[in-house]
């Protein structure tokens, strides 16, 4: 616990407390942002510096955990998505990724951001983007785009068609527009909660953990930090698999 | 739960992250994962191409060695065949060879025996008529006698 005097309802408060700047619609999560932002950088320079230094031989350690990823990501791709695009592998890992990193965000003990940073006078400091909505909306609102994109761009008038006659048939037309709406505009949301409400219910189990006296934490300190490694992976896996999935169902009528 | 400007903000950073992956880490790496398994499987035909050469060579030894057995059979056949006919050859050569030779001098003794049984009877004629001249104390005109002693020569 940060300081002793806090109640415990006023340290689950502090730590759901966002940096930001602004007010309203124009606030900036300031926490949010820059870490989701640091992570970036490093996964890009990371990635940046294994493509450059990229050789056909027999790979380094580096190098064979990059491949490793990216052998596993297309295999992924490959298996459900069948059209042409170059798009679709490299968004499906970079939001593995990107997803798992600012997971791993949580793995920092949750009071040690946030003191550090107290002393240069910040206030509150949330360490996990994931945890945030706008992070996650962030995401899957991409996504969405990119399907609506996909759609209209490939199956153009076509789509109109499916739309009012998928899945009920053609007289049910009525029902089916509304349906398929509904079907499509479901997606973000589903996508962007789950990531958020796993990665919020994390940090909150961390937190009544860091609530417990030094000496009663590590078990259930380690236990929880090992399940959460697992969910996280899980987490970015089930959102790479959903975006490939949404985004190949785009590029086939149904 | 607020949903604000953030949202922008992530938007923008995912998009710039997308495009950077897409741009330079992804071309770059399954470029050369392809080419690495453009050599493998280059590497695995070749060790297959390989094999199969491997496994035809050893069948054209094999009967590379047939063949070179059964010439060396054949030569050695041919060659006993050779020496037979060559002992044979030499055999009868060496027979003919014997027979001229006894018959020649057979030939030669013939001869032989005829001069000298020429010459004993005309030593055997002048004999004679030295004998009968001893006896008859006188000398025995030799072409008197000539019919004569023909005739007694002829009987020896």
């Amino acid at each position: 616990m940060s300081t002793p005097e806090m109640t415990s309802g006023a340290y689950i408060q502090h730590h759901m407390e966002h940096l930001t700047v602004g007010s309203g619609f124009w606030t900036l999560h300031l926490d949010t942002l820059s870490v989701s932002i640091f992570i970036a950088v490093l996964l890009a320079g990371f990635l940046r510096y294994i493509a450059v230094h990229m050789h056909a031989g027999v790979p380094g350690r580096l190098q064979n955990m990059v491949e490793v990823v990216i052998n596993f990501v297309q295999d992924t791709v490959n298996e459900t998505y069948h059209g042409k695009s170059t798009l679709i592998a490299p968004l499906a890992m970079v939001v593995f990724l990107w997803i798992f990193c600012m997971g791993l965000m949580d793995l920092l003990p949750v009071d040690f951001l946030p003191n550090v940073l107290q002393l240069f006078g910040v206030g509150h400091f949330r360490s996990v983007p994931t945890a945030d909505p706008n992070a996650t909306f962030a995401m899957s609102i991409s996504i969405f785009i990119l399907v609506v994109f996909y759609n209209i761009t490939i199956k153009g008038w076509s789509l109109g068609v499916e739309m009012l006659t998928k899945p009920f048939g053609p007289y049910l037309f009525f029902l089916n527009l509304p349906f398929r709406l509904l079907e499509e505009f479901v997606k973000p949301f589903t996508l962007a909660l789950r990531l958020f409400g796993n990665m919020f219910a994390g940090e909150l189990i961390f937190i009544l953990i860091a609530m417990m006296p030094w000496w009663v934490q590590v078990l259930p300190g380690s236990i929880w930090a090992i399940f959460h490694i697992l969910v996280i992976t899980i987490q970015a896996f089930v959102f790479m698999m959903l975006t490939v999935v949404y985004l190949s169902m785009a590029h086939e009528t149904h | 739960m607020e949903i604000n400007l953030t949202l922008v903000g992530q938007l923008l950073t995912f998009a710039v992250l997308v495009w950077f992956t897409l741009r330079y880490v992804w071309p770059p790496i399954t470029h050369y994962l392809a080419e690495r398994e453009k050599t493998i499987a280059a590497g695995l035909e070749a060790a297959a191409a390989a094999q199969r050469e491997l496994a035809a060579a050893e069948q054209q030894v094999v009967s590379l060695l047939g063949e070179a057995k059964q010439s060396a059979n054949h030569i050695v056949e041919e060659a006993n065949k050779r020496s037979t006919r060559i002992v044979e050859e030499a055999r009868l050569a060496a027979r003919e060879e014997g027979q001229r030779i006894v018959a020649a001098a057979r030939e030669d003794f013939g001869r032989e025996v005829g001069e000298t049984r020429e010459a004993l009877r005309s030593q055997l004629g002048q004999l004679a008529v030295a004998g009968a001249s001893k006896i008859l104390r006188r000398n025995l005109d030799v072409n008197a006698q000539k019919e004569l002693l023909a005739e007694f020569v002829a009987e020896i």
